[in-house]
């Protein structure tokens, strides 16, 4: 009997097809990932595996069957032993899906109880044992604590120990690991993965990333609007696609170990236009102060692209907002074209991460790109309207977008909504903190695409702000690796790539998932063997 | 758990502050008139000898921080009022003379706070049960028969003013059936039930209305957390729905209810006027009406300042409390 027996499944809210006619099988102990991009229907799958659209008024409609229990016809009382019993679920984000209130041994607990009817001194007893079980250090002091006081990785972990509670025969993972800085991430994977060997548990990953599919599971299925798009064995679909989709996607996905498509050198280094010296920065006062940058010293240089690539936490977007003068450094100076630089300077500009909250929602696009047009004096209305409708087509927008919302516009048109914006003060530097990195994999190669399209064009120089490596492969002229508020390696993006040369920066590129998946169990017994020593 | 004591210590720091500041902005409103204060003070009848010694005692000729100074002398370590002949004592805390009573204005209101105070509190757990319980109850019971008759009793609540669901409630339970005696104030220390029944309708009409807002505040504040990521977590391992509400949900929505109920709890004590009169209770609310129509200034200062101090109390309290529902808040 398979673990999960999924026929002509279909979702409906209202009448959106969120997942219409799919059908798959897991058997027991295999792991099956369902690859798409947003709005691919494949978190609905998912949540419909465990019934969790009962009562929300989502019409489920084929056969659903998990470990045993048919999950449409099934009671309430079956559903909720099957959930967290018989399979249980691990969410994106583990900060908001734990209870803030509550400290994590007893979160587990509770759902340990809920299954078992065991006594609570038994099964904080278990909520210990299952958080030791996934590496949490000290973890019989550490259930006491809430999840604000746990680390990203560690909650994810959390997580994961709250759905080994009840040794569960399916472990169905929502994004595991997205929210999650990349060494981090495969940690996560790697946890994952030996779980599994050990456990012997069937495994649903639910991802956006290519490359998190390849590092974890036997099988991939590919999913566009609802509908199963190639299924197979994971070095067949993501070797050899034989859908057009599948290609496109693979296309789209940034490599890490693949030098930047066009190489113009020239002959001589252009001249600087940005340049910062000794810059540090520090947060909070006396005890709790904190130096969020400290030392660090850049020089942009004019038509080039300086990547800035590290983990939350390391500074690097405190840098950016310094460089363009949203943030007063504590020490040190920047410098705009050789003269020192206070407060902003519209030649400078920013493109920020969150296109979504970057933009006001009650003012329509055009009245935010022309603000920086009307802070700079222009008050001529037949001219702003003119220069803005340029700028929307400039950025593959239509001029007739002038009087939309922000609602009204995908993730990545309002990405370059953003960009426009940027572009309205004649900037010739942009950073960009972060650009892509809300988008799908196609339409954050269609917007990497527009930013170096407008460089060639205007001669601007970029700073690219990013937590992926392999974005900021793609963009960068030279990268600058940042930990813990300092750069620790800086040069050439290929050398910096190919040939890195501070450990730090090496363990960043170790812990990149790898697309192949024989190169991905390589690296990962790698990594296994650098844990032990 | 050093944290939270700090925390705790702020607080109570930052409302010995407030009160102060209080004081300062209540003597200056009050004292810096335009007119003769030492013959406001005193009251019309006054001959203008005894206004003449109002002004000395409250050194009324001298520059205003030294009145000002006495005034809090007279608060934290007592003061003596000479009347010529006579030296009369007025031990700390101090609010002054009421020259047109003839009595102390702490002692004053020290006879009206127990009234005032137990009808606050026993309607402050009426309304917390009532309200609470139907905003949890409208949450779960969301979109259906029951969420829409709640909605609708307590838009009525909000809307009834006290002096109709008091007036209804008295003559249908003491007057057509006579289940309850017409209440009567009756001191806690001298009989406790007696205390109890009497009260029972004020608590019931004060608490009706005031539990409307609380049940509307929890049905909002349960909704937004129901709606969060970490309920959905113990939805998708099968923890009961009862569990879900009471324990995850209502946590979360404890935070909003403790600070309303703060901010009801101060202003009841001498805001609940309208109460008081219809019951008869001699509480602070009345004395404060009857001390404003004869412009008794000096108890009008003394009634603002402690009620200012009960508002001041319950936040700090509510602010405690906050941060053991939640302990984030210590940190920020």
């Amino acid at each position: 009997m398979s673990l999960v027996n999924v026929t002509d499944l279909t979702v409906e809210f209202g009448s959106l097809h969120a997942v219409d006619g799919l059908t798959f099988r897991l058997e027991q102990g295999a792991a099956l990932a369902l690859v798409g991009e947003s709005g691919s229907g494949k978190s609905t799958v998912a949540s419909a595996l465990l019934g969790l659209h009962r009562g929300t008024g989502a019409r489920v409609g084929g056969s659903i069957e998990v470990a045993g229990v048919d999950v449409q016809a099934a009671s309430d009382d079956e559903l909720r032993r099957l959930r967290g019993g018989k399979a249980a679920m691990v969410f994106q984000d583990p900060l908001s899906s734990l209870d803030p209130y509550y400290a994590i041994g007893d979160q587990i607990a509770e759902v340990y109880r809920v299954h078992t009817r065991a006594s609570r001194r038994a099964a904080r007893a278990r909520a210990v044992e299952v958080l030791d079980r996934v590496g949490i250090p000290d973890a019989v002091r550490r259930s006491r604590s809430r999840p604000h006081e746990f680390s990203g990785g560690m909650r994810q972990r959390a997580l994961i120990a709250m759905a080994l509670a009840c040794a569960p025969g399916l472990l169905i993972a929502d994004e595991p690991t997205t929210a999650l800085d990349v060494t981090v991430q495969a940690q996560i994977l790697d946890l994952l993965h030996t779980l599994r060997e050990e456990t012997g548990m069937g495994l649903l990953l639910v991802t956006h990333d290519v490359g998190v599919a390849a590092e974890s599971v036997d099988e991939v299925l590919v999913m566009r609007h609802g509908r199963a798009v190639e299924h197979g064995p994971v070095s067949a679909v993501l070797g050899s696609p034989a859908q057009p989709y599948t290609r496109e996607l693979l296309g789209a996905v940034p490599r890490v170990d693949a030098p930047r498509g066009h190489a113009e050198v020239p002959e001589k280094p252009a001249e600087a236009v940005l340049e910062a010296t000794g810059l540090r920065r520090e947060f909070g006062r006396g005890k709790r102060a904190f130096t969020a940058v400290d030392d660090v010293s850049l020089t942009i240089r004019r038509g080039e692209t300086l990547g800035i690539v590290g983990e939350s936490g390391s500074g690097k977007t405190t840098l950016g907002r310094m460089l363009v003068g949203l943030l007063e450094p504590t020490a040190g100076e920047v410098r705009y074209d050789g003269h020192a630089r206070v407060g902003v300077n519209p030649a400078v500009q920013m493109v920020f991460q969150d296109p979504v909250s970057s933009l006001n929602p009650r003012r329509s696009v055009g009245e935010s790109i022309a603000d920086p047009l009307r802070a700079r004096g222009e008050a001529d209305e037949g001219r702003i309207r003119g220069r803005v409708r340029e700028l929307l087509e400039r950025v593959g927008l239509e001029a007739a977008h002038y009087d939309r919302y922000p609602h009204e516009f995908s993730g990545g048109q309002r990405q370059r909504v953003g960009i426009a914006r940027a572009l309205a003060a004649d900037p010739r530097v942009i950073v960009c903190d972060e650009p892509v990195s809300a988008l799908d994999v196609t339409t954050q190669a269609q917007v990497v695409a527009l930013l170096g399209e407008l460089q060639r064009e205007l001669g601007l120089a970029l700073v690219f702000v990013a937590h992926d490596l392999a974005v900021v492969r793609q963009v960068s002229d030279r990268v600058a690796v940042m930990r813990r508020g300092r750069i620790v390696e800086e040069g050439p993006a290929d050398e910096v790539y190919d040939n890195p040369q501070n450990p730090y920066t090496k363990q960043l590129l170790a812990a990149v998932p790898a697309l192949d998946p024989r190169i991905a169990a390589q690296r990962r017994a790698a990594r296994r063997e650098l844990a032990v020593v | 758990m050093s944290g939270f004591g700090g925390f705790a210590l702020r607080r109570t720091v930052g409302a010995v502050v407030t009160l102060f500041a209080i004081s300062v902005i209540v003597y200056v409103v009050f004292y810096v008139t335009p007119g003769n204060v030492a013959q406001i003070t005193c009251g019309p009848r006054c001959s203008p000898a005894q206004v003449q010694q109002v002004a000395e005692q409250l050194h009324l000729n001298d520059p205003l921080y030294t009145q000002y100074w006495h005034f809090l002398q007279g608060l934290v370590v007592g003061q003596d009022y000479s009347t010529g002949t006579s030296v009369e004592h007025c031990s700390a805390p101090c609010l002054g003379l009421s020259y047109q009573s003839d009595q102390q204005v702490t002692a004053l209101i020290l006879a009206k706070l127990p009234v005032s105070l137990s009808l606050v509190f026993g309607a402050m757990v009426l309304w917390l049960i009532l309200g609470v319980g139907t905003g949890v109850l409208s949450a779960w019971r969301r979109g259906r028969l029951t969420e829409r008759l709640l909605t609708g009793v307590t838009l009525a609540g909000v809307a009834t003013p006290v002096f109709v669901i008091g007036l209804v409630l008295m003559i249908v339970v003491c007057g057509q059936f006579q289940l309850l005696p017409f209440p009567q104030y009756v001191a806690f220390t001298d009989d406790p039930e007696q205390w109890a029944w009497n009260l029972l309708l004020p608590w019931l009409s004060l608490a009706l209305i005031e539990a409307a807002a609380f049940a509307r505040l929890t049905r909002a504040a349960m909704l937004e957390t129901l709606a969060e990521d970490h309920i959905r977590t113990f939805r998708a391992y099968g923890v009961g729905e009862r569990s879900v509400i009471g324990r995850h949900a209502l946590r979360g929505a404890l935070a909003p209810v403790i600070a309303l109920n703060a901010n009801n709890f101060g202003s009841a004590v001498g805001g609940a006027v309208l109460t008081e009169t219809l019951f008869g209770l001699p509480g602070i609310g009345q004395e404060l009406v009857h001390a404003v129509n004869v412009v008794d200034l000096p108890v009008v200062v003394g009634m603002v300042l402690v009620i200012g101090f009960f508002v001041v109390v319950a936040n700090v309290v509510a602010d405690v409390l906050y941060a053991v529902a939640d302990r984030r808040v210590v940190l920020a």
